[in-house]
C-alpha cells in the first residue's frame, strides 16, 4: 500500500507525475484502447490521486468496484473497503469526504434508493464526492436490467448530475468531475450517470492519456468548510443541523444554507462548459424543425434515428444533455430555435426528463414536447421505435 | 496542528467571547496534562459551552466527564447522532459531526480511515457517541458492522433506555414491561444487551455501567479510547435516565443512577488480554 507522505510537489504517492485538469483532458497525447465502462472507470480513477473509495456489490456496477479495489492493492488509492449495504456506504463516503479525502464510489438502482437519505445529507455537508450511477431498475417485480428511473429520485438532493452517453464520455466526465466539485465555489457532490449494461458492460474504442500523469491532490483547506480533521479551529457550528436551537435565526439560517446549495450548483456552470465543452452537445441538422432532447444511451439511438430519417429527407437534430443538474436552460433554449416538435426518448416509465424538459421551455419556447417514446424494464429502444414516434406525429393517422 | 488551533489571532482577541478567551487560557490538553480527568473540572475552562438540555439531565452531567477525560482533545473528533446528544453538539470546542440518525458508525469509519491515511505520524482518536436509539435501533448494523470490521473507534453509548427527544417512544434498550408511548401495554421483549453484543461482535474493552460516578466513567472513556487508538474497537453502555420520561424531578438522577448501578447496570466490564496487556503497559507508563 502507498503511503500519502511518499507524495512530492511533482509526483502523487504512486508516483505518477501531477498535471492540471486541462492538460489531462485537453492536451495529454492519448492512445487507443478497447474497453468497458467499467474498465475505463477505472482508468479514470487511476488518473485522479483518489484518496478513498468505498465499495458494495449490486449489479450492474460491481465490476467497476471492483476494479478501484484493484487500484487499492496496486497502491493508486489510500483508502478502500466493502461497505455493509449502500446507505452505510454512502455514509462512509461522507465520513472519507468530511475528513478531506477526494472519494469515490459507485451504485445502481435499489442500491441508489436503499442510500437515499444520504445523498442530502452529501449536499447539505458540501462534500465534493463523487457517485458514479450505473442506472438500472427499481423493484419490484425484481429486474437488473438497464434503466434510469432512479435519477428521478436525484435531482432534488442538491447533487450536481452529470450524465455521459458512452464509455469514452465516463472516462473524461469522471475526471471532470472531480475538478468542478471541488472548485472552492461549488463544492458540492457530483453524480456521474451511465446507463447500466449499455455502458458499464459494452467494449467500445476509447482514446486515454497514458496512465503516469494523475491530477494534482484534492487540498481540503480551500474548502469552505473546514475538513473534519482537526487541524482547523472549530466551530460552535461545524457542520450540525441548526434544529439545534428553535428560533428564527435558526430557520431562517436553514433556509438560506438550503438555497446556497442549489445557488453552489449553479455555480458550477462556467466550469462545467469549460470541462465539458457545453452543457449540451447539438448534432444532426442546425435548421430542422424536430429536435431530440434526450441523455446518456437514449441520445445515442436518437442519433441513430436521425440517420434514417435523413434518409427518408426528414431534418432532425438531436439535443444531448450532458448535465442534467444544474440544468442547462439557457444552452437548451438556444439549441431549440427554430424547433417546431421535441420528441424525448427515455429509458424509463415516468418521463422525467420531458418533464424537466417542459418546466424549462415553460413560458419560453411554443415548440411541442412529445414525451416519447418510452421504454422500462430492460426493453431496448431501437432506431425504429424512435422512427415510429416520430412518423405517428408528423404523419397523423397513417403511422410509420 | 496541536493546539495551535486554539490559539487567538491577537488583533481579534478584544472582540473574543469569553468563552473562547478561556479556550485558549484555562482548557487542558494533551500537551499541557499528561493526564486530563474529572478533578479539572471546578478550576479548568470545560470542552462543553452551556447547552440546552433539561435542568438535572444526567446526560449533560456525562458528557461533561467524557469530555473531561479525553487523552487528547486537541485531535479528537467525535461523531454523533440523532437524539437528545445532538442537542449538546454545537457546544462541544471539539470537530463533531451530525450526520443522520444511525449512521453514526459508519461516517465515523470514514473518518478514521482517512485521518490515518492523511496523517500517519499523528494519534487521531475518533469517539461515536450517540443515545440508545440511535445505537441498539436505527443504527445497530453500522455499529455491529464497524465492531467486525475491528475499526479503531471508541463507541459510547448514553442509554436512557427511551427515544427521549421525540417525546418518549418504546426502544430497544427498553426494559420488557415498562409502559412508554409505541408500547402502551408495556414492552414485549427484554432490553437488549448491547455490550454482550459488542463482545461477540469483536469490541476489545466493553463495559455497562450508569454514569453515577464521575471518576469511574472517565476511567472507562479513557481506557477505551487508548485500546480503540491501538488496538480495535470498544464500547461503552453508560446509563444516563431521562429523568423527564420516568417522572423524576431535576435532583434525583444521581440517586436514579445509583440504584440502577444494582440492576439494570449492574457492572459489566469485558476486556480482551490483549487490551489487558495494552492497558497494564500504559500504566506502568504514567499515561492511564
Amino acid at each position: 500500500m502507498s503511503k500519502r507522505s511518499d507524495m512530492t510537489e511533482t509526483k502523487n504517492w504512486s508516483g505518477q507525475t501531477l498535471v492540471t485538469a486541462d492538460h489531462m483532458l485537453f492536451e495529454a497525447p492519448r492512445s487507443k484502447h478497447f474497453m468497458t465502462g467499467s474498465e475505463v472507470l477505472k482508468e479514470a480513477v487511476k488518473r485522479c490521486t483518489v484518496d478513498a473509495s468505498v465499495s458494495y456489490p449490486i449489479t450492474p456496477q460491481s465490476e467497476a468496484a471492483h476494479l478501484i479495489g484493484e487500484l487499492w492493492a496496486e497502491g493508486y488509492v489510500g483508502v478502500y473497503f466493502r461497505g455493509e449495504n449502500e446507505f452505510g456506504v454512502m455514509s462512509e463516503v461522507a465520513g472519507c469526504a468530511m475528513a478531506g479525502a477526494r472519494t469515490i464510489t459507485t451504485t445502481s438502482g435499489p442500491g441508489t434508493l436503499r442510500a437515499m437519505e444520504n445523498f442530502a445529507q452529501w449536499s447539505g455537508t458540501r462534500i465534493p464526492c463523487q457517485l458514479i450511477l450505473m442506472a438500472r431498475g427499481i423493484n419490484s417485480p425484481l429486474t437488473i436490467q438497464p434503466d434510469n428511473l432512479e435519477v428521478s429520485y436525484m435531482l432534488e438532493t442538491g447533487c450536481q448530475i452529470w450524465y455521459a452517453e458512452n464509455v469514452q464520455e465516463l472516462f473524461d466526465m469522471s475526471i471532470a468531475a472531480f475538478v468542478v466539485a471541488e472548485k472552492p465555489d461549488v463544492h458540492v457532490p457530483i453524480i456521474t450517470v451511465v446507463d447500466g449494461f449499455f455502458v458499464s458492460h459494452t467494449r467500445e474504442s476509447v482514446m486515454l492519456p497514458e496512465d503516469d500523469i494523475a491530477l494534482f491532490p484534492y487540498d481540503p483547506n480551500r474548502a469552505p468548510l473546514p475538513a473534519i480533521d482537526s487541524e482547523t479551529p472549530p466551530g460552535r457550528f461545524l457542520r450540525d443541523p441548526f434544529v439545534m436551537k428553535s428560533n428564527y435565526i435558526s430557520y431562517a439560517t436553514h433556509a438560506s444554507w438550503q438555497w446556497e446549495i442549489r445557488s453552489a450548483v449553479e455555480r458550477s456552470v462556467p466550469y462545467a462548459r469549460h470541462y465539458l465543452k457545453g452543457l449540451v452537445h447539438v448534432t444532426g441538422d442546425a435548421d430542422a424543425e424536430i429536435a431530440f432532447v434526450a441523455c446518456g444511451t437514449a441520445s445515442y439511438q436518437a442519433k441513430e434515428a436521425h440517420r434514417e430519417l435523413t434518409k427518408l429527407g426528414i431534418k432532425t437534430k438531436v439535443i444531448k444533455l450532458r448535465t442534467i443538474r444544474p440544468f442547462p436552460e439557457a444552452e437548451l433554449l438556444e439549441a431549440l430555435k427554430g424547433v417546431k416538435t421535441i420528441f424525448v426518448p427515455e429509458f424509463n416509465v415516468v418521463g422525467w426528463l420531458e418533464k424537466e424538459v417542459k418546466k424549462c421551455l415553460y413560458g419560453k419556447c411554443d415548440a411541442n414536447v412529445v414525451g416519447g417514446p418510452r421504454v422500462a424494464g430492460g426493453m431496448s429502444m431501437p432506431a425504429e421505435a424512435i422512427l415510429r414516434e416520430v412518423m405517428e406525429k408528423i404523419n397523423s393517422g397513417k403511422g410509420a | 496542528m496541536g493546539t495551535n488551533i486554539y490559539k487567538i489571532n491577537p488583533e481579534f482577541r478584544d472582540i473574543m467571547p469569553k468563552e473562547i478567551i478561556d479556550l485558549e487560557e484555562n482548557a487542558t490538553w494533551s500537551a499541557t496534562t499528561d493526564k486530563r480527568g474529572i478533578k479539572e473540572l471546578p478550576e479548568t475552562k470545560e470542552l462543553l459551552e452551556e447547552h440546552s438540555l433539561c435542568a438535572g439531565c444526567p446526560e449533560a452531567a456525562a458528557l461533561r466527564y467524557v469530555l473531561a477525560a479525553l487523552p487528547k482533545p486537541e485531535d479528537t473528533v467525535i461523531v454523533n447522532s440523532t437524539g437528545c446528544t445532538s442537542l449538546m453538539f454545537p457546544h462541544i470546542a471539539l470537530h463533531t459531526v451530525h450526520s443522520l440518525f444511525g449512521n453514526q458508525n459508519a461516517v465515523a469509519t470514514g473518518i478514521k480511515r482517512v485521518l490515518d491515511w492523511r496523517f500517519p505520524e499523528i494519534e487521531k482518536d475518533v469517539v461515536v457517541l450517540a443515545g440508545d436509539g440511535a445505537t441498539v435501533d436505527i443504527g445497530l448494523d453500522y455499529t455491529l458492522q464497524s465492531f467486525f470490521r475491528q475499526e479503531n473507534i471508541t463507541t459510547i453509548c448514553f442509554d436512557n433506555e427511551v427515544y427521549a427527544n421525540t417525546g418518549g417512544q418504546e426502544s430497544g434498550a427498553t426494559p420488557k414491561g415498562q409502559v412508554f408511548k409505541m408500547a402502551p401495554t408495556g414492552k414485549k421483549f427484554e432490553k437488549v444487551r448491547m455490550w454482550e453484543l459488542a463482545v461477540t461482535s469483536g469490541c476489545h474493552y466493553s463495559m455497562n455501567m450508569t454514569a453515577s460516578a464521575p471518576k469511574a466513567v472517565a476511567k472507562a472513556v479513557r481506557e477505551a479510547i487508548f485500546v480503540a487508538r491501538y488496538l480495535g474497537p470498544t464500547f461503552l453502555n453508560i446509563y444516563t435516565p431521562c429523568i423527564l420520561e420516568i417522572g423524576l424531578n431535576a435532583n434525583e438522577g444521581l440517586r436514579e443512577m445509583k440504584e440502577q448501578d444494582k440492576e439494570r447496570f449492574a457492572a459489566f466490564k469485558f476486556v480482551s488480554p490483549e487490551a489487558e496487556e495494552l492497558l497494564a503497559k500504559l500504566k506502568e507508563e504514567g499515561r492511564l
